[in-house]
This record gives structure tokens, sequence and C-alpha cells, in this order.
């Protein structure tokens, strides 16, 4: 995200990071989780489902802020996101 | 320092799972249409609620959305065409204690079932109406509905239908309903708040959904489901507390999005157990 000042705080903010979890079969193709993703992490993937639509596929993993936008929108219960708890190692 | 986390193994359950007829799903309903949606986010606001689950049930009548009744995993009701709501009255009258959701189409509610809305919404009936509008008759085809915009297309007008629609706030409004809103299935986080204050509102709570019918309304209108969303992002205007009367769908003009009604008014079981039951033990 590009700030047009820094915020001072910004090194101690911590962004909740999101797992996305796609069930495959009941994906019907509508795309609402691709077009409103606030990261655009999601794209069509080239891969056929069981009814021959091609289910959303995550391209940068990392990026999810788990939002839940993509889990309320799809008319399918096919998609969700779980927070993955940072691990933070003590040195 | 931070580093990257592990994934489990196993994948987690869907967090509706509890609420749906997984054995049903994939569903019915179209790519693209909002009755998914507007299906998921009103088992979201079940779920917000915090109620045991057997203390609601839901009833639906005949069309495209009231096949809802049948994914939900509580009991429910999938009634005769646009009898959903003197069913679900009756349910109500019966046993007070539950909190019942009618949840159905614009065809079901309005058009051969109008008659039991505004008799139900005059009487305040302690019922959550959650109305599905695609403007049109989605499941036979597309036929001009009630709730169709002026100069719409669909398979009976096909030059565009010379009458007005339905302004589904201001009926409400003006039969007696005690809460009114409308959100499209864009605006989900704030549908799920307004289903979730409507089940808690006691009266009849009304809330129309508009959704997108990319099938039957929307190929013969030339707009694609991704252009109706971005239609309601663009062509919408938030206003809470707004005049029911000035709601008309009007995409050219802007449709008002909102809440519209929040009154307290005493209820039709309460009345009627106050003058008909007076000795009763509980």
């Amino acid at each position: 995200m590009a700030f047009w000042r820094v915020p001072l705080d910004a090194q101690d903010i911590q962004i909740t990071q999101g797992g996305v979890y796609i069930i495959d079969d009941r994906c019907k193709g509508c795309g609402y989780c691709i077009a409103f993703c606030p990261k655009d992490i999601l794209q069509f993937s080239d891969r056929f489902n069981r009814k021959g639509y091609h289910p959303p596929v995550v391209v940068k993993p990392g990026e999810c802020v788990n939002c839940h936008y993509c889990e309320i929108i799809c008319p399918e219960f096919a998609i969700y996101s779980v927070e993955i708890q940072p691990v933070v190692s003590v040195k | 320092m931070t580093t990257n986390p592990k994934r489990s193994a196993k994948q987690p359950e869907h967090p509706l799972d509890d609420l749906i007829r997984t054995d049903r799903i994939p569903h019915i309903w179209c790519p693209g249409c909002g009755i998914g949606t507007a299906f998921s986010s009103c088992l979201r606001a079940i779920k917000a609620t915090g109620l045991p689950y057997n203390r609601f049930t839901m009833v639906s009548g005949i069309g495209c959305s009231a096949r809802g009744a049948g994914y939900i995993k509580l009991d429910s009701f999938h009634t005769t065409h646009g009898r959903a709501i003197p069913f679900a009255s009756g349910i109500k009258m019966a046993r007070p204690d539950l909190k019942v959701i009618v949840f159905s189409g614009d065809g079901d509610l309005f058009a051969i079932g109008g008659n039991h809305f505004i008799h139900a919404a005059r009487r305040n009936m302690d019922l959550t109406v959650i109305c599905v509008n695609n403007l049109t008759y989605g499941m036979t085809g597309g036929q001009v509905a009630a709730t169709t915009p002026n100069m719409a297309k669909s398979t009976t007008t096909p030059l565009g239908n010379p009458d007005s629609p339905f302004n589904l706030p201001l009926l409400a409004y003006a039969s007696g309903a005690s809460y009114i809103a409308r959100w499209t299935i864009l605006h989900t986080r704030d549908l799920t708040t307004a289903i979730n204050e409507a089940i808690m509102r006691k009266g009849f709570s009304f809330i129309e959904v508009l959704s997108p019918c990319p099938v039957n309304y929307g190929r013969r209108n030339k707009e694609k489901p991704i252009d109706t969303l971005k239609l309601y992002q663009d062509r919408t205007i938030t206003k809470n507390g707004a005049d029911p009367a000035r709601a008309e769908i009007d995409f050219d003009r802007g449709v008002i999005i909102g809440k519209f009604i929040d009154i307290d008014r005493s209820a039709c079981d309460d009345r009627y157990c106050e003058i008909n039951r007076p000795c009763s033990d509980d």
C-alpha cells in the first residue's frame, strides 16, 4: 500500500494475515471473489472442476489480509479465509 | 522475527457448513445469481444473533429464492406459491417464541402474495421478511414482473416494459411495517447487520435485497453479472432514514439504499395474547 506519509507507528501495526481456502467442486465460476478482492490476490485457474467451471486460485498467497469479503460475497459457499496466527520465533 | 506460518494439512470446514445441507450443495442457482449471497448473509445473521438454532424457522414460497428453505439445516417449510407469509403467520401465532424468517422472491411475495404481504404488515405480524428482488420472474423464464423497471426488456415485453414497477419499501411503509431496509448483495456486511436487526426487532420487518439475475434479466438487458454489481457500486446512494417514497429503482437517477424505517409498534401476537388469552399461565 502506498502512503502519502508513512504513519509514525507503521512498524508496530501488525496486519492480519489470512489463508484462503477454496472448495473447487462448489464453484460455478461467477468471478465475484476475483473482481472484488481488495488485494487482487485471486485469479481464474486453468483447471476445470467437476462441473466444468474454472475455480479461482490464489496467486499471491502471502497478501491476504483476512477481510472475509470473498467469503461473504461468494454465492456458492465455496471460498473462505482463516486467520493465520503469526509464528514468532525467539532468537 | 516473523516466519512464514505452517498451513495445517487438513482443510478446515466452511464456517457456514453447520447451517447448510451440504449434501445438496452445489445448489441450483445459476452462476452469477445473487440469491446465494443473500442466503449466506441470512445464515450469517442467524449465527450472529447467538440464539439456539431450534428457535428459528424459515418459510418460503415458490421461485428461485424460495429454494433457500431446502438448503438450510433448520426447520423450514417450502409452501405453495405466494402463501409463505400466511403460513409463517400461522407458525408465529401457534409458537410465539419462534423467530420466523420468510425468505422468498419478489414475484412470490408481491405479485401472487401481495395481498398477504400488506395484511401481515398491517397487523404487524412478528416476522422477518427477506425479499430477494431480481426484477423479473427468474424461474419461469424472465417474464415481466411487478418489480420490472420501466422500459426494461423481458420475454413478454421485448420492446420494453411500458408500466412502472412497485416501490417495495413504500408499499411496506404504507402498510405499516416496523422495520424496512433495502440493500444489494454487494453491500453484504450492511445486509447481514440489517437482517440481524430485523430478526431481533419485534414486529413486521421487511428487507429488500437487490440481486442480479444474469440469465433471465441481465442477458435481455445487456448486463453481465459483474456489470450489475458495478451498477450497484456506482449507482446506489446509501441514505439511512430516507423517505421510502423516494426509493424507486431507477439506476439512471441512483437507487437509494439503507435502513428506511425502524419504529416500535405493538405486534400482533402480543395484542392477541393480551385480549384473547388473559388467564393463560405463561
